[in-house]
Formats: structure tokens, C-alpha cells, sequence
């Protein structure tokens, strides 16, 4: 058991860097989810299953598979990395927007399976009523979709949230671990056990513990208070 | 119900019986990974009866993991001070330390036009934009490449360039791959086969960082495994010496 916990400014930078992935990540999932949700929900195209599994893809797929070729495909002398170069001025790895990136990969599935099944439980009839009326798309979305669906994207966004949090193997591969821009709690915790500062690992450890303990009890609570479906 | 219980005890047991008799299992540091290769092959051909299990990382990741009761039987570290520690809390035979070679830093790049003739000093300049060590704090080569660059007075300069590779080895990787522009990294590695082609390499000044001497220790695990006293006296052996000579380990004499 700790002797002494030590919370430093580093760990409460650390935990904010890790915040701040989370909160980017599930914001760039919510904007990219939904359509995507809805576009695999209503498509017909027969390629639709294929993007469906690459989508879920992440779920089974090792992290370090998605650090791995994102550190190929995005190195400098690489198209990608070239071009990602000229858009931001920087590499991918060893820089936060990488990491978002890799963790939008990472959550991904996590936000698109529930907004999918929170998309399919609207009744046809009520948008295609709506449209008739004269709602226009983002109306429709607005006032028909979003009221009847919110608790299943709200799952979504909470999943991608705290699946971002635990994330490690891919900022392992990419980030470089640099104090305030890659070294997220996680990187932090592995860097202090290696140093066998156990003190600081356990404080790490704890508020990661609190954080996910809360978030997982909070959705539960949501999910608790509406015991009925919605349809 | 009891019944798969007793299965599970006996897979345990089985399981905790861990390396079988002539196994013998090795942790060793990362600027050892390519080096090992041909060493373990010329290591089974004076004990073909011997198996090898390796493991490869920053020697204070291994040095941690022994500390937490790991099953390695021999601890190559990139420095004395873990097998020493081990030692010290008596998780480590004191009379099997070897200092089995000595670890040599380089500047070295994977791009054809960065120019790194002034060794450390060419990484101030505008063209290198991200500079990869291995972690100070747990990687032997880390604290060297530290030492090196306060040194030269050129820490607090480059310290927003530098990325920290989880061990030499991922250190190297971040370089091979281009997305670090140089590095600090190991000669050994820079000397291995598949990299010797890929870009240029320049010494660091050896009076600029404490020397890299590079010790291998028996655990309490390896102490029953009559393997273990063969694979230390291998690595005083010529032949093992020879090979560490060519992948740039300066031999202690």
C-alpha cells in the first residue's frame, strides 16, 4: 500500500492532458459519428458492410496495430506524413493532435455502435411525417431524431469518453511520452513505476480509479432512471 | 463446480513450475536486442542442450519487474547500478556480476539531409526539428544522452526538440523511422546488420557522459538453474567477445 501519495503538479498536468484527449476525441466522434451512424444505418451500397467492419474494427484490434501504422504511414518521408506535415507543421507522432487522431480511431466503434442503435429506434413514420410538414433535414434531426435518440448517443458519448481515458498503447507507439503534450496519466503511471516511484504511481492510479469509478457510476445512474426504451 | 476447480489448481501448479529444466531465461536491455541475436546463436552452438527465452527492455523496466518477482534466471543491464541494487536486496548472487561490455552513445540520423558533423551541436540547428533519448529516468541511455547534452550546455536548449522512447530500442525506432529527425541512441544498434546502410552515425565524446558499463547478474531465480553460471561464463568467453566487439561494445580489458 502507498506510504505517502504525492500529487504533484506533473500528475494534475498529466490527468488534464488526459481530460483534454477525452473531451477532443468524444467532440470530433459526436461531429463524425452521427452521420456516419446514420449513413451505415440507411445505406444500401453493398461496400457499407465492409466500412461497418472497419468501424468496429477497433474493439478486437490490438492498440499497438493502430500506433504501429500510424507511425508508418505518417512518417515524414511517407504521403501522409508529408501532407500532414504541410496542414499542421509538425509530425504526427510526438504531438496531441496525433494523438487525437490515433484515439478517434481508437474510440470509434464505441460512439458508432450506440448512435446506431439510438438512430434505428426512431420510428420511419414520425421523420418521414415531419418531412412531409416541411421540416427541412437539420429540423428534422433537431426537433424529431435527436429528442427520441439523445439517451442512446449520450451512451455513445459517455463510451468514448471513458474508453479515451484508458487509452495507452497507442500514445505508447506515437506520443514520445512529453511532459503537457503527449505524457497523458497513463504514460505517466508506467513512467513512475519504472522509476519505482511507487508514491506517485499510486496517486495516478487513485485519481484514474475516482475518475473512471464516477463516470461508469454517472452513466449508470442515467440508465437507471429511464428503465423503459424509449420505443 | 469442484472439479473445475481442481483442474485450475493443477494447470496452476503445472504453469508455476514455470522454465523446464535446460530453459533458461534471460532479460536483457534494448541496446542488446540485434546483438543478442548472433550471440545466442553462437552460445547454442557450445550448448545445444540449453533453450533460451528472451526479453528484451529499458534495464529499469527489467530492474523493476525482477524487483516484483519476475522469473528471469540472467539480467543483462545497460549499467552496473541495477545489478547492484538486486544485489544489494538480495535478489541477485553477488559473485555472479560480470561487467560484460561497455556502451558507446552516438549521434545518429535516418535523413539524407540533416547534416550531423558536429555531433550534439548539429542538433541546435533549424533543420532538426524533434530530437529522440530514451527516458532518463529508467533507461541507462537516457541518463547518458542526458549527461552528454548538459555537458555541452545544450539541455535546456533542446529540450522542447526532445521525444522519450520507452527504451533505446523504441528510441532507435522513432529515428529509423524518420519521425524523429536525430537521436541519441546506442551504437550497438546503429551497428546492427539491417541499419549499418541507413543513414550516418557521429561518436558522442566519451568524457561526456559517465561511462557505460554495462553489467550481467544471476537472479535468486537463476541461482537453481545450473544454466545460468554457463550463459555468464559465455559472455566472458572470446567468441562472445568477439561479437560484442563488432557490434561496437568496447570490451572491458
Amino acid at each position: 500500500m502507498p506510504s505517502v501519495l504525492s500529487f504533484t503538479p506533473e500528475l494534475w498536468q498529466s490527468i488534464w492532458l488526459t481530460l483534454k484527449l477525452a473531451s477532443l476525441t468524444t467532440i470530433a466522434l459526436l461531429v463524425l459519428g452521427i452521420p456516419l451512424a446514420h449513413w451505415l444505418n440507411v445505406s444500401r451500397w453493398r461496400g457499407a458492410l465492409v466500412v461497418e467492419t472497419l468501424v468496429t474494427l477497433p474493439i478486437v484490434l490490438p492498440p499497438t496495430v493502430i500506433g504501429f501504422y500510424l507511425l508508418i504511414l505518417f512518417a515524414p518521408q511517407n504521403p501522409l506524413g508529408k501532407f500532414w506535415i504541410q496542414m499542421t507543421g509538425h509530425t504526427l507522432a510526438f504531438s496531441f493532435s496525433g494523438l487525437v487522431v490515433g484515439s478517434i480511431i481508437y474510440s470509434l466503434p464505441f460512439a458508432v455502435q450506440p448512435f446506431q442503435a439510438a438512430l434505428k429506434a426512431v420510428p420511419l413514420t414520425l421523420v418521414e411525417v415531419a418531412r412531409i410538414s416541411g421540416a427541412n433535414v437539420l429540423q428534422v434531426f433537431w426537433y424529431v431524431t435527436l429528442p427520441i435518440a439523445r439517451r442512446g448517443i449520450g451512451a455513445g458519448i459517455a463510451l468514448s469518453f471513458a474508453h479515451t481515458i484508458g487509452e495507452f498503447g497507442v500514445v505508447l507507439m506515437l506520443g514520445g511520452s512529453i511532459p503537457g503534450v503527449t505524457r497523458v496519466a497513463s504514460i505517466a503511471l508506467y513512467d513512475e513505476v519504472q522509476k519505482l516511484n511507487y508514491p506517485a504511481a499510486h496517486s495516478t492510479a487513485l485519481v484514474l480509479l475516482g475518475i473512471s469509478f464516477v463516470l461508469i457510476f454517472a452513466i449508470a445512474i442515467l440508465q437507471r432512471r429511464t428503465p423503459s426504451d424509449a420505443h | 463446480m469442484h472439479r473445475v476447480l481442481v483442474i485450475l489448481l493443477a494447470v496452476a501448479i503445472v504453469c508455476h513450475r514455470g522454465a523446464r529444466a535446460g530453459e533458461l531465461s534471460i532479460a536483457a536491455a534494448s541496446d542488446l536486442v540485434f546483438c543478442l541475436e548472433d550471440l545466442h546463436r553462437a552460445f547454442a552452438k557450445v550448448h545445444p542442450d540449453i533453450t533460451l527465452k528472451v526479453t528484451t527492455g529499458a534495464s529499469g523496466n527489467i530492474f523493476a519487474q525482477i524487483n516484483n518477482g519476475a522469473p528471469f534466471h540472467v539480467y543483462l543491464s545497460a549499467d552496473m547500478r541495477y545489478p547492484r541494487e538486486l544485489i544489494k536486496a538480495g535478489l541477485a548472487d553477488e559473485g555472479s556480476l560480470t561487467l560484460y561490455a561497455i556502451g558507446h552513445l552516438v549521434v545518429w540520423t535516418a535523413s539524407g539531409e540533416i547534416d550531423i558533423s558536429e555531433g550534439v551541436r548539429s542538433l541546435t540547428s533549424d533543420s532538426v526539428h524533434k530530437v529522440a533519448i530514451a527516458n532518463p529516468e529508467h533507461a541507462p541511455y537516457g541518463r547518458a544522452a542526458r549527461a552528454a547534452l548538459e555537458h555541452f550546455n545544450l539541455w535546456d536548449v533542446l529540450k522542447g526538440k526532445l521525444v522519450f522512447g520507452e527504451n533505446i530500442a523504441q528510441t532507435a525506432q522513432f529515428v529509423e523511422t524518420g519521425n524523429a529527425d536525430a537521436g541519441l541512441v546506442a551504437l550497438s544498434i546503429v551497428l546492427a546488420p539491417n541499419l549499418k546502410s541507413k543513414g550516418r552515425w557521429i561518436a558522442v565524446p566519451e568524457h561526456a557522459y559517465p561511462r557505460l558499463e554495462q553489467g550481467a547478474v544471476i537472479t535468486k531465480a537463476g541461482t537453481t538453474n545450473s544454466a545460468s553460471a554457463a550463459y555468464i561464463e559465455f559472455l566472458a568467453s572470446g567468441e562472445a567477445r568477439r561479437i560484442f566487439d563488432r557490434f561496437g561494445f568496447r570490451l572491458p580489458e
